[in-house]
This record gives C-alpha cells, structure tokens and sequence, in this order.
C-alpha cells in the first residue's frame, strides 16, 4: 500500500534533474507535444467478517481511498532519449492523510542494438499469472488482498536497466542499488497470523544502500518458431522479512531483516493444444541458510508452474495452473522448527483456475481468480464484476474470499480479512 | 520475394484477364473468393493504416477505438503480422498487441500492458469473439481460409452502380455463420457488401464497404461499417490515412518493439 510518508531518495534529485531537461529542451529538437493522460479513482474495500480488529484505526475499513493519477511522456521520434512519468496524488481514510507516490518516473536512452533505463520503473518477469517465480521484483500484497487494480500489485524498483538486442538471443539486465520489500499483510489493516504475538516491538533492518547490496537480475530472452523462452537469474534479497530472535522457543526479543537470495531459472510459452501452454521454474538458492536450519529464514527451494489458457467463442478465456514448490534440507527444518510455528510440508502446492467471460460488447466483464492449496488446505477467492459504463467510466465491484482448515496457513491465516470492494475509475 | 510476389499477381491478373475476355470460360466461385481475399487481406506486400472505429449501440452512444495498424504480408494467402497500437481510449492508450498469423495453425498473440510493463502471450483460437469490443470478429479482421467455404456463385448484379458477383459460401465445418452471401466487386475484387446467416437461416450481422480509394494503385475500403441487425449494434469504421509498401522491417514485430513502440510507425 502507498504509505503517507516522505522521503529524499536520490531518484528525485535524478527526476527533478530529468525533467528540468525535458522542459528546457524540446525547442532544441522538435515541436512534438508530450502526450499526458491520467485518471481519477475511488476504491474501497470493508471486511465482511464482522471480526475486530485489535489496533484497527478503521474496523471495517480496509482500503478508503480517492486517487488522481497523471501520466505524462515524451519521446520525440527523432532523438534517442525519451522520458516517462506517473504520479499518484491520494487521499487514505485508513491513516487518514494525504499522499503522494511516484509509480514510476524514468528516462530511456534508445539505441539501434540497445537500450538503457534509469529510474523507477516496473518489472514483470515470468510466465504465471498470479504466481511468480523469477519475477524477483517488488509486490504489494496488501492491494491485491484489498481489490485495488492489478497495477498496483506491482511496485516499481528504483533501477538502471540495459537492453541489448541480438538475432541470436536478447538480455535484460537491471541493477538496482536501492532495496524495495514486498508490502505484506500489516498490523492496522490485516489479521495475520504471528507465531509471537505477545512481542510488540521490533526493528525491521532492510538491506543498506551500499554497493556490496546491489542487487542484480539477468533475463535472456528469445522466440523461437513461435514458442517464447527465457532463462534467468537473480542476485539480491529475500523480499518478505526473515525473523531473528534471541531463542525460538521462548523468545524476548525479535528483529526482521531481508536475506540474502539468489534465483536461477527458465521459463517457455507458445501456441500448444489449443491455447497456450506456459512453464517455469526456478532454484530459490536461500543463501544465508544454506544448511536449513535457522528457523527464521526460508530454507532453498525448488519452484515450478506449468499453466494452460484456452479461449473459447463468444469472448470466454479459462485458464488453469499448477505450481508446486519442493523445499531443500527439509529433515533440518522439522528438526529446527519452533513450535509456535506453522509447520509447512516439504512439497507446498497450488492450483489456480481463471475464468473471464465479457459480455455486452465487452463492456461487462465477469471474471473469478481462485487459489487453491491441496496441501495447507486453503483457498483465495476474487469473484468480480466489472461495467465500462462509457469508453472513460469504469464500474467494478468484487470480493476477496479468504478461507482454510486452519488458521495459520497462507491463506487460512486471513480467513478474517475477506472483504467485498468497490472500485471507479474516471480516465481521461 | 517481392519479385515473385509481382510475377504471381501478374500470373493471378493474367489468368483472370484471359479467363473474362473468354465468355464461357469464366472465373469458378472460388477463384473468385480467392482473389477477393487477395485484395482484401492482402494487398501490398505491407500496410500501415491509422483506424478509427466507432462503436455505436442502438440508443446512439458511441465508442471509440482509435489505432494504428502495421501489417506485413508474407505469402497471399500464407503468413502475415500484425502490430496494433491503441491511441485511444485514454484507459487503453500505449496498449500493444501483436499478431502472428498462420495459414495452418493458430495465430501467436501477444498484447502488451503498459501498467505494468507486462507482454503477456495471450490465447488465440477464439476467431469468432469479438475485436475490441466491436461488431468485427477477429476472423473479419484477419480473413478465414480459402478452403473453410464451399462456393457458389448465385448471379451477377449491380450494386450501386457497380457490377459485382454473388457468391454463397458455405462452412465445411462449425463456423459463426451458416451462411454468408457476398457481393464482390467484378473489377477490383474487394467485396461491396456481405451478409452474415444464423443457424436460423436468419441474417444477423451485414457488412458493407462504402468507400472504395485508389491507394498507391491498390483499391482498398476506406470506410466500412458491420452491424449486427438484431441488436442494432454497428461498427463504423474509416481508414483515416493508408500507405502501402512502405518497407516495414521484421524487426518491428517484436517483443522490443512492442513494449517501446517506435514512434515513426505509429503517428
């Protein structure tokens, strides 16, 4: 979720320096208009348990916000850099202030065999829909539980990122100095499940900005007679905090922090059986705990999905998943394993299935998202139903249904959050 | 490549100019679907075309879909790509989508979403849904294979002042229609007019060509309209500016290109 808060990241000294150019420049090249467009938007989401929420600044409130976005960019087709901007400005009813969020901001420099980026920018690797194995980039699980847009499931990384095209084969490779965690489940907004709930204060400790701590990530990508293959690979840190505590059993104190992580994997989709067939897969290789046996950070793991898409007539799209991953040193995890905590099994698995059907023109979408875990015998629900009132007026009403056999799996953990949100967009 | 494309059109023009000064020896139905296709789908060796469509439901509201279009042919009748880019509306703007297409299989998609920078590979053997949200079909868009049909030529007659054949076509296989009668243009081949029949033997969707321009030698239909006679839905839509044979690379039918579309191509 955007926080309301501020900070003085290099980035905006980088824009500030990007877009005094902008403004200063175009008279030198040409007479071509930016093009600006953006939207308004309110969306709101409210429990529907009836459950309290300890600390809760809003009970039923989950998400309460109004929203303004302005997109601007500009790339004069005869020069090679060009420059792309999206801000949000919003209002929070939950924290009950005003903020401001830069999505992304950045400038391209376009080559005939390359190309670079610097700034924030969105990253979206992979083959899942839904499920990520080496999109290794930051996500915010808090908008997807809540019914914001899918956009906002994806939070941009402050990074460079170079390009370059061969016939053979081309490579994305993207630093990224500055470390960005996944936004999870928080305290105010979310019941979730905590193995200590009778420890309050503790210090989150991300990654600091240094050079030792750049984190990289590789993508070499090429179509081959219509089937899309990519290989890939990761150097950088674990996006969900890990746990340090004095002892597991009984603990005092306890601390967060990111670990150390590095992904190796591959992934492939083409025209197949009908419809389209996609895999990936990916080695977790949990650096800090190569042996598995501190309990308080993810052991190594194996990663793979393999998805089917078929489109039917009359605007009808299925589409079904499996994703397993297999955890390494799964003998020392059992062993190191406090009791407070939620013991996994060594094989986790999910199935997926997608359902979009439009109606009217396309003007009406209904559409269903279901996670589904075999072995924490857990589900996630998204029904929704959406209505483009005009080419400019958007309507969507949806529900995010949480519920499990137990309390402290994945999904299970959330049972209380299931929500039902609203959502409409004005663009323009 | 290009050569012989020539030498084949020269051939197909050849055979249908000995074929007409021949009474007796006319053009079969399906030769003359065959060069309808040809000058339909595939004219030029490559197009580029900025669209507008308006989609206009029976009340009067309208909508618009605002694109350029980039098509390379490859063989007539055999491979072809396309690349789309939205300009309009503003929720869809800087949109992509890419199309291969096979004579012998299912197309390859792939749409890009600038949101969140996203080149998703999307299924494909859905010809009869809907482009965009208008009364086209994908298949309308693209073209159906020659020998899906079976033909009929049922008369020769003027439509608008304009000699034109009718032809039936009949599905071999399962097809939205059941029936589709067409009114070809005897000189150019581009059809005039079409009628599309349900399994009722009831026409629910016409289409008609009311604009017909001479581009760099090549007729093509700069203003056409599909409606839906049941629900009094229509699709207006007009080739705002089209050139042909302007050299478009492969290299722009590509991943690269799709998430940065290059601005030349698309103004």
């Amino acid at each position: 979720m955007d926080k309301v808060t501020y900070n003085n990241r290099i980035i905006y000294l980088f824009l500030l320096l990007s877009f005094g150019f902008w403004f200063l420049t175009p008279p030198l090249f040409c007479t071509e208009e930016p093009s600006i467009k953006g939207f308004l938007q309110t969306n709101y989401s409210a429990r529907i348990t009836g459950m309290k929420l300890p600390g809760a600044k809003r009970q039923e409130l989950m998400l309460g916000e109004e929203r303004g976005r302005l997109e601007g960019s500009y790339y004069p087709s005869n020069v090679k850099v060009g420059f792309d901007m999206r801000a949000d400005v919003f209002h929070d009813w939950v924290e009950d202030g005003w903020g401001v969020s830069l999505r992304e901001g950045y400038m391209d420099y376009l080559m005939d065999k390359f190309d670079v980026r610097i700034g924030r920018q969105t990253v979206t690797w992979g083959a899942g829909d839904l499920l990520f194995i080496n999109d290794v980039f930051p996500k915010d699980w808090e908008a997807l539980y809540s019914g914001r847009p899918l956009e906002y499931l994806k939070q941009g990384v402050d990074a460079g990122k170079f390009n370059i095209y061969t016939d053979l084969a081309s490579a994305e490779f993207i630093v990224i100095p500055h470390f960005t965690p996944d936004n999870l489940p928080s305290v105010g907004r979310f019941f979730f499940f905590d193995p200590y709930p009778n420890i309050m204060n503790r210090e989150v400790e991300k990654p600091k900005t240094t050079f030792g701590n750049t984190e990289y990530a590789l993508k070499i990508y090429r179509s081959l007679d219509g089937t899309d293959l990519s290989a890939y690979a990761y150097k950088g840190f674990y996006r969900a905090p890990a746990m340090r505590a004095d002892n597991f059993i009984s603990p005092t104190t306890i601390s967060h922090f990111y670990p150390e992580l590095a992904v190796y994997g591959a992934s492939l989709q083409k025209s197949a059986l009908g419809g389209v067939v996609s895999a990936e897969c990916g080695y977790y290789d949990s650096m800090d705990d190569r042996n598995g046996k501190n309990p308080g950070i993810e052991n190594s793991q194996s990663k793979f999905l393999i998805g089917y898409q078929k489109a039917f007539q009359n605007d009808l799209t299925i589409g079904l998943q499996y994703y397993d991953e297999l955890m390494s040193q799964y003998k020392e995890y059992k062993a190191n394993l406090p009791p407070a905590f939620f013991r996994k099994k060594q094989l986790h698995q999910y199935i997926t299935l997608r359902v979009t059907k439009l109606l009217k023109y396309q003007t009406v979408k209904l559409s269903l998202f279901t996670f589904y875990s075999p072995d924490e015998e857990d589900f996630f629900i998204t029904p929704e139903a959406s209505i483009k009132v005009t080419d400019n007026a958007l309507l969507a009403l949806g529900a995010n249904i949480f519920t499990g056999v137990k309390d402290n799996t994945t999904f299970g953990q959330q049972h209380k959050n299931s929500n039902l949100y609203v959502l409409t967009k004005y663009s323009f | 490549m290009r050569n012989i494309k020539i030498l084949i059109m020269i051939l197909a023009l050849g055979t249908i100019w000995i074929k007409a000064s021949f009474p007796g020896d006319a053009l079969t139905p399906e030769e003359i679907v065959r060069a309808c296709y040809a000058h339909f789908y595939y004219a030029g060796n490559d197009m580029k075309a900025r669209i507008l469509m308006k989609l206009i439901d029976k009340g009067g509201q309208e909508r618009i879909r605002d694109l350029t279009m980039l098509k390379k042919n490859y063989a007539e009748g055999g491979e072809q790509k396309y690349f789309i880019y939205f300009h309009q509306p503003s929720d869809v703007k800087d949109t992509t989508f890419m199309v291969y297409k096979y004579p012998d299989r299912d197309d390859d998609r792939w749409l890009f979403i600038p949101a969140i920078n996203l080149v998703k590979r999307i299924a494909a053997n859905d010809k009869y849904s809907s482009f965009v949200g208008s009364d086209f079909s994908y298949e309308d868009v693209s073209g159906r294979k020659l020998q899906e049909d079976t033909y009929r030529l049922l008369k020769e007659e003027e439509l608008n002042g304009k000699g034109c054949y009718i032809i039936e076509s009949l599905p071999k296989g399962s097809a939205e229609y059941t029936k589709r009668i067409s009114w070809i243009d005897k000189v150019n081949y581009l059809p005039l007019k079409e009628e599309f029949y349900d399994k009722q033997g009831e026409l629910y969707r016409q289409f008609e060509a009311f604009e017909i321009k001479d581009i760099n030698g090549i007729p093509t239909a700069t203003k056409r309209v599909m409606k839906n006679t049941k629900t009094g839905h229509r699709t207006e839509v007009t080739f705002q500016s089209t050139e042909y044979n302007l050299g478009i690379g492969n290299d722009i039918f590509s991943e690269r290109y799709l998430r940065r579309p290059p601005a030349e191509w698309i103004k």
